[in-house]
């Protein structure tokens, strides 16, 4: 006789054994995390203050301080911002719209998904190579932006083109049967829907260029700057100013490098705080990434 | 009325003057598969056609025609020719853009696909797109073909909500206004009511009987009562070829050939 019981309790006891595996892997990633800040902030809290974000960086730890390495973080993201995204959104609607399916398309793809395992060091390589040695554009913030853009721009793609595809052929079929051109298409359909995908697509693009330090000590970005970029914007006309772009830079990634290689447990406390104000602005970006989403896909049903 | 016609029917001449649009020994093929075989018909002016037939006969392949849909994808190709009346263009010829012929026709789709944008932009989307922008008359427009589509009533208190919280049937009626909004020379339904419930279903249906008066529409439906009820003339498909047409009534009545018969009395299909 079939002992039903006792199957229905063995199979019971096996979903309790998965779950409780299953919660403990899931705890790895959360408790490493959670580690990390806790031992950040423990470290580097007692440091952050109005001093230590408005001053230069110093040979005495208790004046140094992050303002040319964050500002010169801002200004570097947003140079990648500003080339990256419209990149890689005319490439992904490329790729998904106009080009043909043929083995050149073919070979593309495969690149660009090669060109995202890429080590970013290899970036740094290529662009020190090409835009600063080739192109004699400097050690500068709009060199550092264009090599983090290189290295962003596969995950730029890749997100446009899936959020592309993710628009059901049936508002495209409707759009066409109306007579749209290809471009009315893109520009009035796939492109607006596909925008909560672009945007998610861009901030994993930014949050994974304000932390990379290897490309951009490689195209000879200075740890000690004592001084900020001119700024963008100007009293006299006309107002604004690309001086900036031609400056020399640091970010916050090389700035905490640099004082974790000190020796003075002092300055290991300026970089643990240097870290909690870079995943800060991590979070930031990751925070306003989900608004965006939410505010773009509620309008959103097939 | 005399038309220019390049390739000889393989019917008795037929009054042109009648007819918006004639199809010839049409031929269809995706890629490998021979999906239309030497279709001919005629689409009269100002009237209900309606294709018929079990899944996979072609007959939205044939709808799908009238608009060069096909050409959207790669490997797709068309042999003979639609006359379109009184224009006595072909509508399959290599030298007429895909576009003149969709800013010609209105099309509904199987599924409600309503743009996620508001009320008022989805039935002034073709409007838009023919850089039509007064407000006047776009908004003269829109209450026109919402009227026809009889979704007026339900809509004109919230024009600018967004049009995928309508309910389906209201979408798809949503979709048909907007595919009369550019006064269109032809209106193809493809199985406007297939998701569609019984009520709404009625509804979509009145909206054809009165429309008929100013627009030909063809229409495909894998309901034969459906076609009973509204189709003036109705085409009977059986993989990919033109069993039988004629006048509604004698199809369904009196069909000349048994496949017909079979498939009307659900023996197969």
């Amino acid at each position: 006789m079939l002992d039903s019981s006792r199957l229905i309790l063995r199979g019971k006891r096996q979903d309790a054994i998965f779950n409780i595996i299953g919660i403990l892997f899931t705890l790895v990633g959360i408790v490493t995390l959670a580690i990390l800040v806790v031992d950040l902030m423990i470290d580097g809290s007692p440091r952050l203050s109005y001093q230590f974000m408005t001053s230069f960086p110093s040979r005495r730890p208790e004046n140094a301080g992050i303002l040319s390495a964050w500002v010169g973080t801002l200004m570097v993201i947003s140079v990648t911002l500003a080339t990256a995204v419209p990149i890689g959104v005319a490439a992904a609607v490329y790729l998904e719209e106009y080009a043909p399916k043929n083995w050149v398309t073919t070979l593309i793809e495969i690149n660009i998904s090669n060109l995202a395992g890429v080590p970013s060091i290899i970036y740094g390589l290529m662009a020190l190579g090409l835009l600063v040695y080739q192109f004699k554009l400097g050690r500068s913030v709009l060199v550092g932006g264009l090599t983090l853009a290189l290295l962003v721009l596969p995950i730029v793609i890749v997100a446009t083109r899936e959020a592309i595809r993710s628009i059901p052929g049936s508002i495209r079929e409707a759009a066409y049967a109306a007579g749209a051109t290809k471009w009315q298409v893109i520009r009035y359909h796939l492109i607006p829907y596909s925008m909560g995908g672009i945007a998610t697509g861009t901030i994993i693009a930014m949050s994974r260029a304000i932390g990379e330090t290897a490309p951009l000590i490689t195209i000879g970005a200075l740890a000690y700057v004592p001084f900020l970029p001119p700024p963008p914007v100007q009293s006299t006309a006309p107002f604004v100013n690309a001086e900036w772009l031609h400056s020399g830079f640091t970010v916050l990634p090389i700035q905490m490098f640099n004082w974790v290689s000190r020796p003075q447990a002092k300055f290991h406390e300026n970089a643990a705080a240097t870290g909690l104000v870079l995943i800060f602005f991590t979070l930031a970006i990751n925070g306003v990434a989900m608004y965006l989403r939410y505010r773009i896909r509620k309008n959103l049903k097939w | 009325m005399s038309t220019q016609v390049t390739t000889p029917l393989n019917d008795p001449p037929r009054v042109t003057s009648e007819l918006k649009a004639d199809v010839r020994r049409v031929n269809f093929h995706y890629g490998e598969r021979h999906a239309l075989k030497n279709i001919s018909l005629p689409v009269p002016q100002r009237s209900v056609t309606a294709m018929i037939g079990p899944s996979g006969c072609g007959k939205s392949t044939l709808l799908r025609c009238f608009n060069r849909m096909h050409d959207l994808y790669p490997g797709n190709r068309y042999e003979g020719e639609i006359i379109l009346h009184p224009s006595n263009v072909n509508i399959l010829s290599a030298t007429i853009d895909p576009m003149e012929m969709r800013l010609k026709t209105g099309m509904v789709f199987q599924k409600p696909n309503p743009f996620p944008k508001s009320i008022f932009e989805n039935v002034a989307y073709g409007l838009r797109l023919r850089r039509i922008n007064d407000r006047k008359v776009l908004q003269e427009k829109v209450e026109q073909s919402l009227q026809a589509a009889a979704l007026w009533d339900e809509v004109k208190d919230r024009l600018n909500h967004s049009a995928v919280k309508l309910s389906g049937g209201q979408q798809q009626r949503l979709c048909v206004a907007r595919a009369l909004a550019t006064e269109p020379e032809l209106l193809l339904l493809d199985e406007p009511t297939s998701a569609l419930d019984p009520i709404a279903t009625s509804k979509i249906e009145d909206m054809i009987f009165a429309l008929k008066k100013s627009v030909t529409i063809l229409i495909v439906t894998h309901n034969m009562e459906q076609a009973a009820r509204i189709a003036d003339f109705t085409a009977f498909m059986y993989l990919g070829e033109l069993v039988e047409y004629g006048p509604t009534a004698q199809i369904f009545q009196n069909p000349k050939n048994p496949l017909t018969e079979k498939y009307l009395t659900g023996t197969f299909g």
